[in-house]
């Protein structure tokens, strides 16, 4: 069944790329579609049947031998797989099929639906990876999707900037992932995940010579380990990419840029949750580089015009709270906030494709407004995500232990309880952050249901006119995700976090003995329980003040603090700094290599000591025209007749 | 048949010698059957291989399909394979008729164009099968002089100082090697490769015009062969020919020589330097692991900037090169390992990409990046292809690219943490480089007037390019395929060189 959930897209995929023309489109977007239902449906049955299965790996064939190095194919299938798996399919079959109403109009549809299924392949590859190497090939796999849809519009050249953009940052993720594998194979013999567990202990006893450093063996793997999953996250520093992967297609953000690909990061931090426990000090870098994303995203987010950059900062902002949970050992929270951010996040970035779709392809929310009325079930479902992604529900109130709330609510909650729990430096430190993150989410939020959906419109008369719901088709998927974003949270929270998290997550997150983070987060004072609601409360009553009370007041505030409004608006011009810093210079260096390096001294030193004769030999030439080069052959052969008659008469001496 | 390796390896001369005396005349009837009897010699070569292919027992130790005899004035003649040498074998035959498909356009004195690749073909297989230093060496330079020719004449504008350049280098290189060959001749009394193979080469420190050479005759020996090897790869700094030669040679030169050509360095460093002197090999790891480095690192950055399109992937080839030396001088399994499996990558995938510039060049007659953009437009099938291999060029995980680079770090990393580390940030830049030349030639509105009317590929085309498709997503996906067939070979090899280097360091230790 594994083996099917994970094959099935990749041949949907390849059906569809490249025998479309035999098939005809049609028939390619309805197979892959159906392919990734019949996934998603045999998922669920995995996922609500497996509980507390554990350890099951099913083999392939082998991939890599060499040496001690001896790598397999293989499906690692526990609750951790289970849940992502989950994610995965669901999203992907319904970003399937809202792309067949979105996409209606493009004229290359069997290579989309061939790329999204190769991605969710590859997505799948990744999940269920029971070795490094398999981990890292579903990594670089989705890279390359994610690259190919970002892409997607090859004439524009913004998309294929910002596709190369993705698949580079990515790339510097990779690297410390790779040397992370490395070291891995290097002080374990083996990247099997089982074995790389079972040393863990070991490891954190272990010093290990690392570029001239002498380091512990456990927190350098973890530390390059996150570095990739840094790239992957988009998390500080290697974020830049994410906000301009926006080029890509509206459903290329739901499924790669908002439920799976991102979240890929998160994953690995958790599924190395046994080597994670023995390296305090690389948590300590997860939970301060997480919650510092978180911060850093809202600020931006508050800001940005664009529908879908706005998401984007945000999706940017939660992946932030997800590290932090990680960083402080709340595995268990860290994946039930991926897990219902899944259905919000997909279903915002689906709503603001249907607004889009709406607007004639218009994404500044400056030049919409008063949407509501026009497409009002759009309205509803928006409303619904935000709702969820604030955080929206009745605090302090439990019922079967159980809070009652949007799925956001709970599972941020959560977060914010554990890092306060951890009673740590960083977890005060993230504490703090992902409170004000909290108030900041709010803001934006609203801000863009505002902008978007209320008021006058500010689009011109004729796209205002014509804008309508969207078909079925992308009404559908926005039912699902609805509906996840409103239960999901209530409906699992006793799984994922609450009393039957033991059982649930079985071995597949590993607690070490003195981490009881978890349970110590449901003891937090009542104060930290309600400073969420509360500083979401806030945001949305600054953004009502600003964008339906007094409508003014935004642009005033911008003006009045001219410097920090572009700060935030320029993000931080991080991609400005990189430009300066590494493109620039790279460039630079390569032009001198190649011009003064090889051009200048290398063909300078070895041409000048060889190439002296050239001139007499090109004159030469000239006299003999074109039969000079078999002249030097010739010559050629005389040289090697006389070696073989030296070696001849030497040889023939004994 | 006991002499299938001769023939294997004199087939293709005999083809040339049948088309010099068969052929006559140059209409375009003699053309045609030149091409044709050259393609068909091709095929039966690659199909005689096979043989030898499904007759090698992997597992077996030493060499197989061994054939010795007297040959003129004392010398003698001998032939054999190991697992070292038969993926080269097998890679030669099998890209010559592809290459030889894909010259079908060329209209220029076709006959002798046949002639020389069919010449050329002999000679690299002799390298591969040769087991007498004699031998080894007549192939070895012979081979310089039928590429000399094809660059030289079936060029482009600038083909005689590119052919000069590339001659020269690699000659200068090899004379050393030559030196050396002579000394090891004195020193062994043989010039049976598997009897030096058994022979231990003095390691005791010298004294030399004042300098102390630690390593002594070895590491003298090294060096000459380095620089004979070094040139081959090529590697930092002895890289320069190898632009100049890509961009002038004909399509079919530059396949040959980014595919097979270059894997000669690679094979005589596993074939003389790594076995015949260990202890030189271990002194000298650092030296090439920095080479190694520098060329990965600089030429992706040099590649970088190019704006022509073979100049570019012929820069990524150096660097693609040195993921091999570093890999081979590693000396673990991992290493050599990834080191072999890179070059037999690194020939279908840089060999399909020359295949690939080959094929808008016939269109367009021109390889400046600048001139091309939103092919993606009118040539879908080119479009996927091409973006294959540019994966496999950048290394993607599940293309064989990814293999060779992944075995080749991860036995590196267990010498040298530095060494892998600067190769890792190649794998960055290769993105860079590979994707930003695919981006400016391949995707983009198609604007330019002159591309307007291009077509996409035809049958002959995609005849040639469809089979290194599959084995580069095959050996991605089920790389075994190609280690099992060397593994063990590296394993013997690597075998040897522990044992002597830990007796010459027994020795030293005994010494002090």
């Amino acid at each position: 069944m594994y083996t099917a959930i994970l094959l099935l897209p990749l041949a949907g995929a390849v059906i569809a790329g490249f025998f479309h023309r035999f098939t005809g489109e049609k028939f390619a977007m309805y197979l892959t579609t159906g392919i990734l239902f019949f996934c998603a449906i045999l998922s669920w049955i995995a996922f609500l049947s497996g509980h507390g299965e554990h350890g099951d790996t099913v083999t392939l064939f082998t991939w890599i031998a060499s040496g001690d190095l001896a790598v397999d194919w293989a499906i690692r299938v526990d609750t951790l797989t289970h849940v992502m798996l989950v994610v995965v399919t669901s999203v992907s079959s319904l970003v399937h099929l809202y792309s067949i109403g979105y996409m209606d109009e493009d004229d290359a549809k069997p290579r989309f639906f061939a790329y999204l299924s190769f991605f969710t392949f590859a997505m799948l590859a990744l999940v269920t990876g029971d070795n490094l190497l398999q981990i890292f090939f579903g990594w670089e796999g989705v890279g390359v999707a994610s690259y190919l849809l970002i892409g997607f519009w090859f004439k524009k050249a913004s998309a294929n900037a910002a596709a190369i953009k993705a698949f580079v940052v990515n790339r510097v993720g990779d690297f410390g992932f790779l040397l992370g594998l490395f070291m891995v194979f290097w002080l374990v013999g083996s990247i099997e995940l089982d074995d790389v567990f079972a040393a863990a202990p070991a490891l954190a006893e272990q010093t290990v010579g690392f570029l001239g450093m002498e380091l512990n063996a456990a927190e350098t793997i973890a530390t390059l380990l996150f570095i990739g999953a840094m790239g992957k996250s988009a998390q500080l520093f290697l974020h830049t990419w994410l906000p301009d992967a926006m080029e890509g297609p509206t459903p290329v953000s739901a499924l790669i840029h908002a439920a799976t690909m991102v979240t890929a990061g998160v994953f690995l931090v958790c599924r190395m949750s046994p080597v994670m426990e023995y390296a305090p000090d690389a948590l300590f870098l997860v939970t301060v580089v997480g919650a510092s994303t978180a911060f850093f995203a809202a600020t931006v987010g508050l800001v940005q015009n664009d529908i879908k950059r706005v998401i984007a900062y945000s999706t940017c902002s939660q992946l932030g709270y997800m590290f932090a949970a990680a960083g402080v050992g709340a595995y268990e929270a860290a994946m039930f906030h991926l897990f219902t951010h899944a259905f919000f996040k997909a279903l915002l970035f689906l709503g603001a494709g249907s607004v889009i779709h709406a607007m004639h392809h218009e994404q500044d929310m400056r030049k919409m407004g008063g949407l509501k009325a026009k497409i009002p079930v759009t309205y509803a479902m928006m409303l619904a995500g935000t709702l969820a992604i604030t955080g929206v529900g009745v605090p302090l109130l439990t019922i079967l232990s159980t809070p009652i709330g949007f799925a956001g609510f709970l599972s941020k909650d959560v977060i914010v309880e554990t890092t306060f729990a951890a009673h740590s430096s960083a977890g005060m430190y993230a504490f703090w952050l992902l409170v004000a993150s909290a108030c900041m989410t709010s803001f934006y939020s609203w801000r863009l249901i505002f902008m978007t959906f209320h008021g006058e419109t500010r689009a011109d008369h004729h796209t205002y006119d014509h804008a309508h719901e969207s078909p079925n088709v992308m009404m559908i998927p926005l039912y699902v995700l609805a509906a996840g974003a409103v239960l999901a949270g209530m409906f699992w929270y006793p799984e994922f976090v609450g009393h039957h998290e033991g059982a649930f997550w079985g071995p597949s997150i590993f607690n070490s003995a003195d981490n009881h983070v978890l349970h110590d987060a449901h003891d937090v004072p009542v104060w930290v329980k309600v400073s969420p609601f509360i500083a979401m409360l806030v945001g949305l009553g600054t953004a009502w003040l600003m964008y339906i009370r007094a409508p003014h007041l935004p642009a005033e505030l911008a003006e009045r603090h001219q410097p920090l409004y572009q700060f935030l608006l320029n993000k931080w011009y991080f991609d400005e700094i990189y430009d300066f810093l590494l493109v620039r210079p790279a460039k630079w260096i390569g032009y001198t290599l190649w011009k003064k390096g090889d051009g200048g001294t290398i063909d300078g030193i070895i041409n000048g000591i060889a190439f002296s004769i050239i001139p007499r030999l090109t004159r030469f030439a000239g006299r003999v025209q074109s039969g000079f080069v078999f002249h030097y052959a010739f010559a050629m052969l005389i040289g090697v007749s006389l070696l073989i008659t030296w070696f001849a008469i030497s040889g023939g001496a004994h | 048949m006991s002499n299938l390796l001769s023939m294997i390896t004199f087939v293709p001369l005999g083809g040339a010698l049948a088309l010099v005396l068969l052929l006559r005349g140059d209409d375009a009837a003699t053309a045609l059957n030149a091409k044709r009897l050259a393609l068909f010699v091709t095929l039966f070569t690659f199909a005689l291989s096979l043989g030898v292919l499904s007759g090698f027992d992997p597992s077996a130790p030493g060499f197989q399909f061994v054939e010795e005899g007297a040959w003129i004035a004392g010398l003698t003649y001998k032939m054999g394979v190991d697992g070292l040498s038969l993926p080269f074998v097998m890679l030669t035959t099998f890209f010559f008729p592809l290459t030889i498909l894909a010259s079908w356009q060329v209209e220029h004195r076709v006959k002798e164009y046949m002639v020389a690749f069919l010449v050329l073909e002999s000679l690299i297989i002799g390298v591969f099968t040769s087991l007498d230093l004699v031998l080894f060496y007549l192939f070895f330079e012979g081979g310089l002089i039928p590429m000399f020719l094809i660059i030289g004449i079936w060029g482009g504008k600038e083909r005689i100082y590119a052919a000069f350049k590339f001659f020269l280098y690699t000659l200068l290189g090899s004379l050393l090697m030559l030196v050396a060959m002579i000394y090891m001749y004195f020193d062994a009394q043989t010039t049976d490769i598997t009897r030096l193979l058994a022979h231990q080469f003095d390691f005791g420190t010298i004294e030399l015009m004042g300098w102390q050479i630690v390593g002594g005759a070895q590491t003298l020996m090294w060096l000459a062969f380095f620089a004979s090897f070094a040139v081959k790869m090529p590697m930092w700094p002895v890289h320069t020919w190898l632009p100049d030669a890509h961009v002038q040679a004909p399509t079919a030169g530059s396949v040959i020589l980014a595919a097979i050509l270059l894997k000669m360095g690679g094979y005589g460093f596993l074939r003389f330097s790594l076995p015949m002197f260990p202890v030189a090999s271990e002194i000298m790891q650092d030296f090439v692991f920095v080479l190694s480095v520098i060329a990965i690192i600089y030429t992706s950055l040099v590649a970088l900037m190019q704006d022509d399109i073979k100049k570019l992937i012929a820069y990524s080839s150096v660097a693609h090169m040195g993921f091999v030396t570093m890999g081979i001088f590693a000396a673990n399994q991992q290493g050599i390992d990834g080191a072999m499996f890179q070059m037999i990558s690194h020939g279908f995938i840089s060999g399909a990409l020359f295949l690939c510039v080959g094929v808008i060049y016939d269109r367009m007659h021109t390889r400046e990046i600048a001139a091309y953009g939103g092919l993606a437009n009118r040539m879908p099938i080119y479009a996927t292809v091409m973006m294959l291999f540019t994966m496999g060029n950048v290394g993607l995980p599940g293309t064989s690219g990814f293999v060779g680079e992944f075995l080749t770090m991860a036995g590196t990393f267990q010498v040298s943490t530095w060494a892998a580390f600067g190769a890792a940030t190649g794998v960055i830049l290769s993105a860079a480089y590979a994707l930003w030349l695919y981006r400016r030639v391949v995707f983009g509105d198609l604007i330019k007037q002159s591309l307007q009317t291009i077509s996409d590929m035809d049958r002959r085309e995609t005849i040639v390019l469809a089979p290194l498709v599959f084995f580069t997503i095959l050996l991605g996906v089920y790389p075994s395929l190609a280690i099992d067939l060397f593994s063990p070979a590296v394993e013997s090899l690597l075998e040897g060189v522990r044992t002597a280097q830990s007796a010459a360091d027994a020795i030293q230790l005994a010494l002090k």
